[in-house]
């Protein structure tokens, strides 16, 4: 029962110490009338046997599809070692680590994860987690408000190459403060953002200006001459990375020379399984002459009264349990659990690992370019350099080729048609490590017929 | 607790070593069609270790923390129940894990009939109209109700309402919320019997009121009593109510916020579901919301049409304060969550509050009983309580700090400790439901044996703890010196 462990001698024997007849007695000031009667849409409970049946059918309705989707989430090779340690009790049912000499483990673990993602992304600082990628991209709008103090105008420009989800969340989140986004527009033959379209903002007072690398289409942004172009200007840069590119790609510390401002992400190609969207976690660096402006835990290391080395949660003061109205978010709770996966993940990989990981699922994706573009009517749609996620056109429409694929166990990719109707038929398609080129040929033999199946427009 | 301590990873580390069978073949050579200047040339800071060392290594910070799994772990305000092992293998299915999160939903027809039913449970048990899983954690939760509060106070044309009032026992996360959502934050005095002061409301309430947050039970572990008159009051003055579910274990079956007035309410799944804390997250702040507030929740939700589930967006909710996060939310901590409340079911839910609260209101009369003082002596323990250690600070110079480290040497996790920052020398104390008598039996022993060497031998008590991997630790040094990453030693 609700795994409650009383027994009746129990309950009696605490009800007399309490003094009083029955638990019933305990909810007396709780108003009679406001009392809940019964919770009839609430089922019978289930035993762990009956659970565990339900379960597993609802797992097998959802399938095992061969899936080509990436678009801000990514199926990777997870060592079993990740989860095995990550679920033990010590981390999977600790709280967060404010009792520092009863958490030494967790704290210790966070110091780790900050020195490796501070390293991966070239900056100086890192804090302890945010909830997502999208939400780190929110967090870093808001601080780079506060931060950049030669800036009034709250105005960040945000291509429209970036995850329109992330954009969505950006508005959702910090526009109440008064931030205002700016999409830019970019090149429909390279799929880029051009450096000469932001000359109309010359002389115009802005806040920051977003990156994504690799964009939303896997295409390669110039990074260097656009956070030249910011930082020259005085307007701070946020690098919105994806962490395993990281091995390959130029971290965003180095962009441009002087390097960017913020950097963000989501971690979960770091060892966190796609789990329909979540949980994952959002990581944010940083430069250490903006650490008070960061929001989230940050962990730090000293020394205890022996002088003996030790972990604790430092710079407190910036956040909501001490400084409350006027701490640089409201986050609490982040995604510990995931970055302890992460960290045990990145360290499994090293730096070698993380770049043959990084190269695998380059070469996976330009294989899958190359077959699907084989089939009659498909094509690659940009001509600018791409890493790890590509988009295709097609000469007819994209839903009706996606679900003859899906009802072969097929997710061949992302209709761009929704966020991006100005691409016609468009499809996003990744593939990683985990693919075989049995895999691939079997998508691209699906994806012909498909396409003979579905009609031109 | 094995108080050895480990090094720093990267001090193990040897350059040309690693975990091979993990990686895949190498064919960096496929690279070179990516342009030079958008290459890494630098080698990132990660360890070079091998699969045995990097098992072991996490497997010692693991035994570095206390735990549910390990320890008692009262902790005021975060409901540290036993987490069920199943709630975790069953979402850990396979096909769970490998779902992506934009597949099609005709693959994915079973994780949005749990999602559904999970709404559909969480309505029943809070009493709302609506729910939505989205926001990640608690605090998210609080942004997208005073989000909603705004929206539709905007939606009437009613823009002055700006203000949110707050009780000033409330978290911390609430006065921060309402400044994240762009609102002016009043705080009103609770009084000596630990209910709002309901002449202060009245006087704070008015054409500026976009709402009030409250937490009911409060933060003070006490039932607002006049929680109808609360309601009353900033209802008529045009403000809505919005519920901080981190005290939900209390009621649960017994009351419900919608019952109360409470016009959008955030739970905390990771509490009162009990799914895990994960030191420090990930959460799950799904939200509820009355009639009124059914037009702006945060999108996505899961709808049923027929048999079949499906996503409802911007196009089914125009008005929808929009999307918390880039897909939906933590939807593996939700899938615990729906294992657990289908595994309490009817009877297990009104169980949890009834438990928890015959816990609470044993501990409370135990450890008066041995010499403590509780902070609201007239009221009734909610599934938490104060004790107050401001005798002991007097006479014995013995503060709250000092016990709850003390406790650690006799293996206990601290309590909440100088929150609610009202309370003198406070310890804010939540057995829950899932503890047995002996261990709380066990922890009054603990604690007055604590107040005997406080008496006896007070250095004992103010030098703890004794038996951690570390003492105390030096926090100013930690904020003035900061080391936040570790840096080779120079060559």
């Amino acid at each position: 029962m609700a795994f409650i462990p009383h027994t009746p001698k129990d309950v009696e024997e605490m009800l007399g110490a309490i003094g009083a007849k029955s638990i019933e007695q305990l909810f007396d000031e709780i108003p009679a009338n406001l009392r809940t009667r019964a919770l009839a849409g609430i089922p019978d409970a289930l035993n762990e046997l009956e659970i565990g049946r339900l379960m597993n059918e609802r797992a097998k309705l959802d399938g095992r599809p061969l899936c080509f989707i990436g678009a801000g989430a990514y199926e990777h090779h997870i060592p079993a070692a990740v989860w095995a340690i990550a679920t033990r009790g010590e981390f999977y049912s600790a709280y967060t680590p404010y009792q520092a000499e009863a958490s030494q483990g967790t704290l210790q673990l966070i110091y780790e994860y900050q020195t490796m993602i501070a390293s991966l992304t070239g900056m100086e600082v890192s804090n302890a987690s945010l909830y997502d990628g999208a939400s780190a991209v929110a967090e870093a709008a808001l601080m780079a408000a506060r931060a950049n103090r030669k800036s009034t105008s709250q105005r960040i420009l945000v291509p429209a190459t970036m995850h329109p989800h992330y954009g969505k969340v950006a508005v959702s989140t910090a526009s109440n403060q008064g931030l205002r986004f700016e999409e830019l527009p970019y090149c429909t033959q390279s799929g880029r953002i051009l450096v000469e379209s932001l000359a109309r903002f010359d002389g115009q007072d802005v806040t920051a200006l977003v990156i994504q690398q690799p964009n939303f289409f896997g295409v390669l942004e110039d990074v260097d001459a656009l956070t030249r172009w910011a930082r020259e200007r005085g307007i701070f840069v946020i690098a919105v990375v994806n962490p395993t590119s990281l091995a390959m790609l130029k971290a965003p510390g180095e962009w441009g020379g002087t390097g960017v401002d913020i950097a963000v992400g989501d971690g979960q190609p770091l060892g966190v399984p796609l789990s329909s969207g979540g949980p994952y976690f959002g990581f944010m660096t940083t430069r250490m002459a903006h650490v008070r402006q960061m929001p989230g835990r940050i962990v730090g290391r000293t020394v205890d009264l022996s002088g003996r080395e030790g972990f604790t949660l430092t710079l407190q003061a910036r956040e909501q349990h001490i400084r409350r109205g006027r701490a640089t978010s409201n986050i609490c709770t982040n995604q510990g659990l995931l970055v302890t996966a992460a960290t045990i993940y990145m360290t499994l990989m090293g730096p070698q690992g993380l770049a043959r990981v990084a190269a695998a699922s380059h070469a996976r994706t330009r294989e899958l370019v190359a077959a699907l573009s084989r089939v009659k009517g498909v094509r690659a749609a940009f001509d600018g350099a791409i890493f790890h996620e590509a988009v295709l056109q097609l000469d007819r429409p994209v839903a009706p080729v996606l679900k003859a694929l899906a009802s072969r166990g097929i997710l061949g990719g992302l209709d761009l048609g929704e966020h991006y109707p100005e691409l016609g038929h468009a499809l996003l398609v990744c593939a990683t490590e985990t693919k075989t080129a049995a895999d691939i040929q079997t998508c691209a033999n699906a994806l012909a017929e498909a396409m003979k199946a579905v009609r031109a427009a | 607790m094995d108080n050895r301590k480990e090094k720093v990873i990267f001090e193990r580390s040897r350059p040309g070593r690693g975990a091979t069978d993990q990686w895949p073949e190498d064919v960096s050579e496929t690279v070179l069609d990516i342009p030079d200047g958008l290459r890494r040339t630098s080698k990132p800071l990660l360890p070079e270790v091998g699969e045995l060392e990097t098992v072991r290594h996490f497997t010692r910070l693991s035994q570095l923390n206390f735990s549910i799994d390990t320890h008692f772990y009262p902790l005021g305000s975060c409901t540290m129940k036993y987490n069920p092992k199943a709630c975790n293998s069953l979402a850990m299915l396979p096909e769970f894990l490998a779902r992506h999160p934009l597949a099609p939903e005709s693959h994915g027809q079973g994780f949005l009939a749990c999602m559904y039913e999970l709404q559909e449970m969480l309505k029943e048990v809070t009493g709302m109209q609506g729910v939505s899983l989205n926001p990640m954690a608690g605090a998210h939760g609080e942004f997208a109700g005073v989000a909603m509060i705004r929206a539709y106070h905007r939606a009437r044309g009613d823009l002055a309402r700006n203000e949110i009032i707050v009780p000033e026992a409330a978290h911390g996360t609430n006065p921060a919320t309402a400044t994240m959502c762009g609102c002016t934050v009043r705080e009103i005095p609770v009084n000596a019997e630990g209910d709002v002061d309901l002449e202060a409301l009245q006087d704070a309430v008015g054409p500026n009121t976009a709402g009030i947050m409250l937490t009911n039970p409060s933060t003070l572990g006490v039932f607002e009593r006049r929680i109808e008159k609360v309601a009353r009051i900033v209802h008529d003055a045009g403000g809505l109510l919005y519920y901080d579910g981190a005290n939900l274990n209390a009621i649960l079956g017994k009351v419900r916020p919608g019952d109360m007035g409470f016009d959008v309410i955030h739970m905390n799944l990771h509490k009162t579901f009990s799914t895990p804390h994960g030191g420090g997250g990930p959460g799950a702040g799904a939200v509820g919301v009355s009639a009124r507030l059914l037009p702006f929740l945060p999108i996505p939700i899961v709808g049923k049409e027929g048999d079949r589930y499906r996503w409802l967006t911007e196009k089914d909710l125009p008005q929808s304060i929009g999307r918390l996060s880039a897909f939906m939310g933590n939807a593996g901590v939700l899938l615990r969550a729906y294992v657990y409340m289908r595994m309490l079911g009817r009877e297990g839910m009104s169980q949890v509050g009834e438990y928890a609260t015959l816990n609470a209101n044993y501990l409370l009369a135990r450890l008066q009983q041995v010499g403590f003082d509780a902070a609201y002596p007239t009221r009734r323990a909610s599934h938490e309580f104060i004790i107050t250690a401001k005798k002991q600070a007097r006479e014995l110079n013995i503060t709250a700090m000092d016990i709850a480290k003390r406790l650690l040497d006799f293996g206990f996790h601290a309590p909440t400790t100088y929150f609610p920052l009202l309370v003198p020398e406070c310890l804010l104390i939540e057995p829950t439901e899932t503890e047995t008598k002996e261990t709380l039996d066990a922890f009054v022993d603990a604690m007055a044996q604590i107040l005997k060497e406080a008496r006896e031998e007070p250095e004992i008590v103010k030098g703890a703890p004794h038996t951690m991997p570390v003492r105390r630790l030096d926090d100013v040094r930690a904020a003035k010196q900061l080391d936040l990453t570790w840096k080779p030693a120079a060559a």
